[in-house]
Order: structure tokens, then C-alpha cells, then sequence
């Protein structure tokens, strides 16, 4: 009797804590997340056109809308543009790849060894609202008018992010599930890999998106000021664009740099929202 | 079932060991507190034997945490020592579970921690939680569980660390008094099954005798045992039943009796 009666409470806890199942089709979800970004570019485009149409600058110099993508629709095929966003999707790719590596790993040092947390804790969060663009110069001088410096540029403005974000994300582990660990007789490096990083990892990701931001934003600067060889990236074509006064293709070019912007950063907003939602952080809303 | 769980008679260490499994002798602990020491623990003594079940009952304050925290070794005692005769599992008020990993996963742990192979863990895993009966609930995540249900998961993973000693710390003290009867079951039977020493400690008069062979009434400030009560009523034990009511009764007073002690001061 007495597992009957257990049975029945388990049987109630089941109903109150059973996830409710979701009614929507995946075609739906998708549309449901779509939308909201659909409708914000719409406004942006109605805005972008009733400015031109207002008159306030001739359109050789602020064109609108409908010219600006009939010529975006050109670029695209024209090899020289295509490899310029290739050229400028490597820079960022393998800059940031970098950027986590060298961020991920001072992170962790630096949470571990007191001695360098205390040295160079502060000089993180101190690095991270320096506008890393003011590095270029020192770069130039270090490494010569090249992609080297573009990369040191564009990895000392995603590094601190991320390291920033997992040193928070290690500092506000709650200490229960440490002890927890302990008691498991996690020690170590062993304790880091079953307990401590992975509940570090919300604050992690969300250094990731972070060091993303500042990564991408470094390397247009470092693009558009320094003039590298001769690759035709995009950063350097938006410059040469301005030299001949071609603002249609200028401003397509800004469209590219930021469709490819919010794309990425949607792709970390689908990362986070998922892990929040696993971790438990979401609240009533997953 | 497994033989790996040691369920039964079978337990690891019944042959050699008639002597005890959990010891104190003289510990004391002090943390310093503004510019003076705050002595938690002063010269405590107590002796747990094989598998036998001990409640601590303390007010707040009696330094009963710490004494479990030092005898899982999460803390060095000032003086004196404890010492746990094998391996020590340890539950907290909060069920404290890994909230990336699901029931199962959290179990699982537990049991590569302690150097299980991976082809057995998951049904070891599965075994365990049909135990506190939380079978078909093996995939679900920490916060998809109720209060009662995520701390079956914690009393599953600390059976998962096959430990000798269980200490257990206010384990059922937030949860509500129905599911905290259901609770006093299933850990009586589990320990029946299994021979554990269980160190359990409450502020709840009722929920000690309940539960314990022995009761030891904490004193607080500093805390040491200042009094040792043998429950001899027949298991199981009905938490109302008056008999227990009237011990638990006896216990109490002696523990308004400590506070008002202390606030007289």
C-alpha cells in the first residue's frame, strides 16, 4: 500500500511538472521567430525611402532603397565582390577562432592561478571597453601595413570579451554544486571539466556573442583604415567606393556587412536561448 | 540486482568491522568572526556504529553543518578529529543537482566519478532511480522535477557513490510534510536494504526520533552533544503516533531550554 500511495504522489508530481507539449508546427516556430526581424527590415526600408524621397540630399549621394539592391543584385555576380566577403568571412573566422582559443585559455588561467587573478583580473575588464580600433596604429608599427595586424587588432577586441565571460561565469558558479563536486570526489581538473565549466557555460556563450560583436567591428575598422595588398576585402571596397563617390555601391555594401552581422548574431541568440532553456534559466517561458 | 550496488547483507566492509564506522573524538571549530573567534564545535564526541541510523537534532546555530562538512572533508577541524570508516556520501537541504544534466544524467556522474564503467552506467543509473521510485523519469532535467523528486535524484546519486557512510544535512527541510512522510519511508527502507550508517541531521525533534536509532540532542554555542537519547519504539514509525510524540516533546524542551540558555546571556 504504502507504494501505491508513492506511486500516486509521483503520479501528481508527474502531472505538475510534465513539460506541456508544444502544438505548434516547426514551420510555424520558425515563422513565429522570423517575423519580428522581417518586420524591423521592412520599417527600416520604409524609413530608408521616405528619407530620399524627402528630398534632403541628392541621389547620387543617398540613394534609396530600390537602386541600392537592383545593385547589390549586380555585385553579387561579380567575382571580385563575391571574393571581397569571402576574403573578409575569413579574416573574421580565423581572427576569432584565435580570439576564443587565446580568450578561452587566459580565462581559465587566470580563474585558477589567485596570483594573476589578482594581477590581471581587472586589466580584463579594462581591455574590454578599450575601443580596440586605437591598437591599429601600435599594430601597424609591430607587424608592418598587413593582415597580421588586422588579426591582432580584431583578437585584442574579442579575447577580453570571452575571457571576461567565462571569468564571470567561473566566479558565479554556485558554491553547492562545488561542494557537490567534492563530495563526488571531483578534484582538479576533473572538477573544472564535470562541474564548474559547464556551469560556467551560459556566461560563456554569452562572452562569445560579446567578443563576436567587437570582433567583427575591429576588423571593419582595421579593413576600412588599413589598406592591405591587394585582397579586395569588404571593408577596403566600401573605402575605394567612397573615393569615387558611388554611394549606391557603398551602401550596398553596408547592407552585406549588416545582414552578415545580425545573421551571426542570431545564430548565437538560437545558441543561448537553447542552453538557457537546458540549463534551466528560462524560467516559465521555455 | 547488481551485485555492484552491494545490495543486502553483502556490504564491504560487515566481516572486518564490528568497530565503528563514524568517530569524534574532542573536535572542536572556531572561525574567526569580526575580531574575535566564534567557536562553532567545542569538544565533541560521538560514535556511530555499522550501519546504524544517528539523528543530530540542534537549534540553528549548533555548529551541526559543520560537523558534517568536516566529516565529509569539505573542512579542517581547529582541533581534535573525525573520522569516517570508508566512503563518505554527503546530501544538502537543497538537492543541489547539476542542472544541465537530466535525473539520470546526474546519477550517472556520480558513477563515473567513482570509476564505473560507461556500458554500466546508464542501467546502474536506471536501477537507482527505480529505487526512490523515479522510474520514467530518468530524462528529465532538474527543473522539470518537483521539490520531492529532485531530492529522490540527489538520495539516487548519493547511493551511486556506493559509500559506506551517508550524512545527511536537514535533508527534507524544505519540502512539505506529506512528500517529507513519503521521504522517511523510502530512506527507512533503503537503509534496511542496504546496511548504510546514515548521520542525519534535523532541527526537527519528530523527524529525529522517527528515524533514529539514537538521537543526540546538540547544544548550541558552542555546539556539542549534550544529550543522548536511545529510541527504542518499533519500526516502522508513525511520525504521530503519540508515543513519539511524547519523546519528541521531551526533546524539544530540552532544546527551548539551550535557546533560552543562550538568549538569557
Amino acid at each position: 500500500m504504502a507504494t501505491e500511495l508513492a506511486a500516486d504522489i509521483a503520479g501528481v508530481d508527474a502531472v505538475e511538472t510534465a513539460p506541456r507539449p508544444s502544438r505548434r508546427f516547426p514551420l510555424q516556430r520558425v515563422w513565429d521567430g522570423l517575423w519580428p526581424k522581417v518586420a524591423a527590415a521592412a520599417l527600416m526600408i520604409a524609413a530608408w525611402q521616405i528619407v530620399v524621397w524627402s528630398g534632403w540630399k541628392p541621389d547620387y549621394v543617398l540613394p534609396g532603397p530600390g537602386p541600392v539592391f537592383q545593385r547589390l543584385a549586380q555585385d553579387f555576380g561579380n567575382v571580385n565582390f563575391d571574393l571581397g566577403i569571402a576574403i573578409t568571412l575569413r579574416r573574421a573566422l580565423v581572427g576569432y577562432a584565435i580570439a576564443v582559443a587565446i580568450g578561452s585559455a587566459a580565462g581559465i588561467l587566470v580563474a585558477r592561478v589567485a596570483v594573476l587573478r589578482k594581477a590581471i583580473g581587472s586589466a580584463i575588464l579594462g581591455l574590454q571597453s578599450m575601443p580596440s580600433i586605437a591598437w591599429f596604429p601600435l599594430a601597424i608599427l609591430l607587424f608592418g601595413l598587413n593582415e597580421t595586424a588586422i588579426f591582432f587588432v580584431v583578437i585584442l577586441g574579442a579575447a577580453p570579451a570571452i575571457a571576461g565571460g567565462l571569468l564571470s561565469g567561473v566566479d558565479h558558479v554556485q558554491p553547492i554544486l562545488v561542494r557537490v563536486g567534492h563530495v563526488m570526489g571531483a578534484r582538479g581538473l576533473s572538477l573544472y571539466r564535470h562541474v564548474i565549466l559547464p556551469a560556467a557555460l551560459p556566461s560563456f556563450v554569452g562572452g562569445l556573442k560579446q567578443g563576436w560583436a567587437f570582433a567583427w567591428r575591429s576588423l571593419m575598422a582595421g579593413e576600412i583604415i588599413g589598406i592591405v595588398g591587394h585582397q579586395i576585402s569588404l571593408g577596403q571596397q566600401i573605402q575605394f567606393a567612397r573615393d569615387f563617390s558611388d554611394a549606391e555601391q557603398l551602401l550596398a555594401i553596408i547592407v552585406v556587412i549588416f545582414v552578415i552581422g545580425v545573421v551571426i548574431d542570431s545564430l548565437f541568440g538560437i545558441l543561448d536561448k537553447g542552453i538557457r532553456r537546458r540549463w534551466g534559466l528560462l524560467g516559465a517561458e521555455a | 540486482m547488481s551485485n555492484i550496488l552491494q545490495l543486502g547483507a553483502g556490504h564491504p566492509h560487515s566481516a572486518e568491522s564490528e568497530e565503528h564506522s563514524l568517530s569524534v573524538e574532542r573536535l572542536s571549530m572556531s572561525f574567526p568572526h569580526g575580531d574575535r573567534l566564534l567557536v562553532a564545535l567545542e569538544g565533541v564526541t560521538l560514535e556511530v556504529e555499522q550501519g546504524e541510523l544517528v539523528c543530530i537534532v540542534g537549534a540553528s546555530g549548533s555548529g551541526k553543518s559543520t560537523l558534517l562538512n568536516i566529516l565529509a572533508g569539505l573542512d579542517q577541524p581547529t582541533s581534535g578529529r573525525g573520522h569516517v570508516h570508508g566512503r563518505v556520501a554527503l546530501m544538502f537541504q537543497e538537492a543541489a543537482l547539476l542542472p544541465w544534466l537530466t535525473a539520470s544524467g546526474n546519477v550517472e556522474l556520480a558513477l563515473e566519478l567513482r570509476g564505473v564503467k560507461r556500458s554500466e552506467r546508464r542501467d546502474l543509473a536506471r536501477e537507482l532511480l527505480g529505487r526512490v521510485h523515479l522510474q520514467g523519469f530518468e530524462k528529465r532535467l532538474p527543473h522539470e522535477l518537483s521539490g520531492g523528486m529532485k531530492q529522490r535524484v540527489a538520495l539516487a546519486r548519493a547511493l551511486a557513490q556506493n559509500a559506506d557512510v551517508l550524512l545527511m544535512d536537514e535533508p527534507f527541510g524544505a519540502l512539505d510534510a506529506i512528500t517529507r512522510d513519503r521521504l522517511h519511508e523510502e530512506l527507512e527502507r533503503i537503509w534496511t536494504e542496504t546496511g548504510l550508517t546514515i548521520l542525519f541531521v534535523t532541527h526537527n525533534a519528530r523527524e529525529a526520533v522517527r528515524l533514529g536509532d539514537r538521537v543526540l540532542v546538540f547544544t548550541s554555542r558552542p555546539g556539542r552533544v549534550g544529550q543522548e537519547v536511545r529510541i527504542d519504539l518499533p519500526r516502522p514509525r508513525s511520525l504521530d503516533s503519540p508515543e513519539l510524540a511524547v519523546i519528541a516533546g521531551r526533546i524539544t524542551d530540552r532544546l527551548k531550554h539551550e535557546m533560552e540558555l543562550i538568549n538569557g546571556n
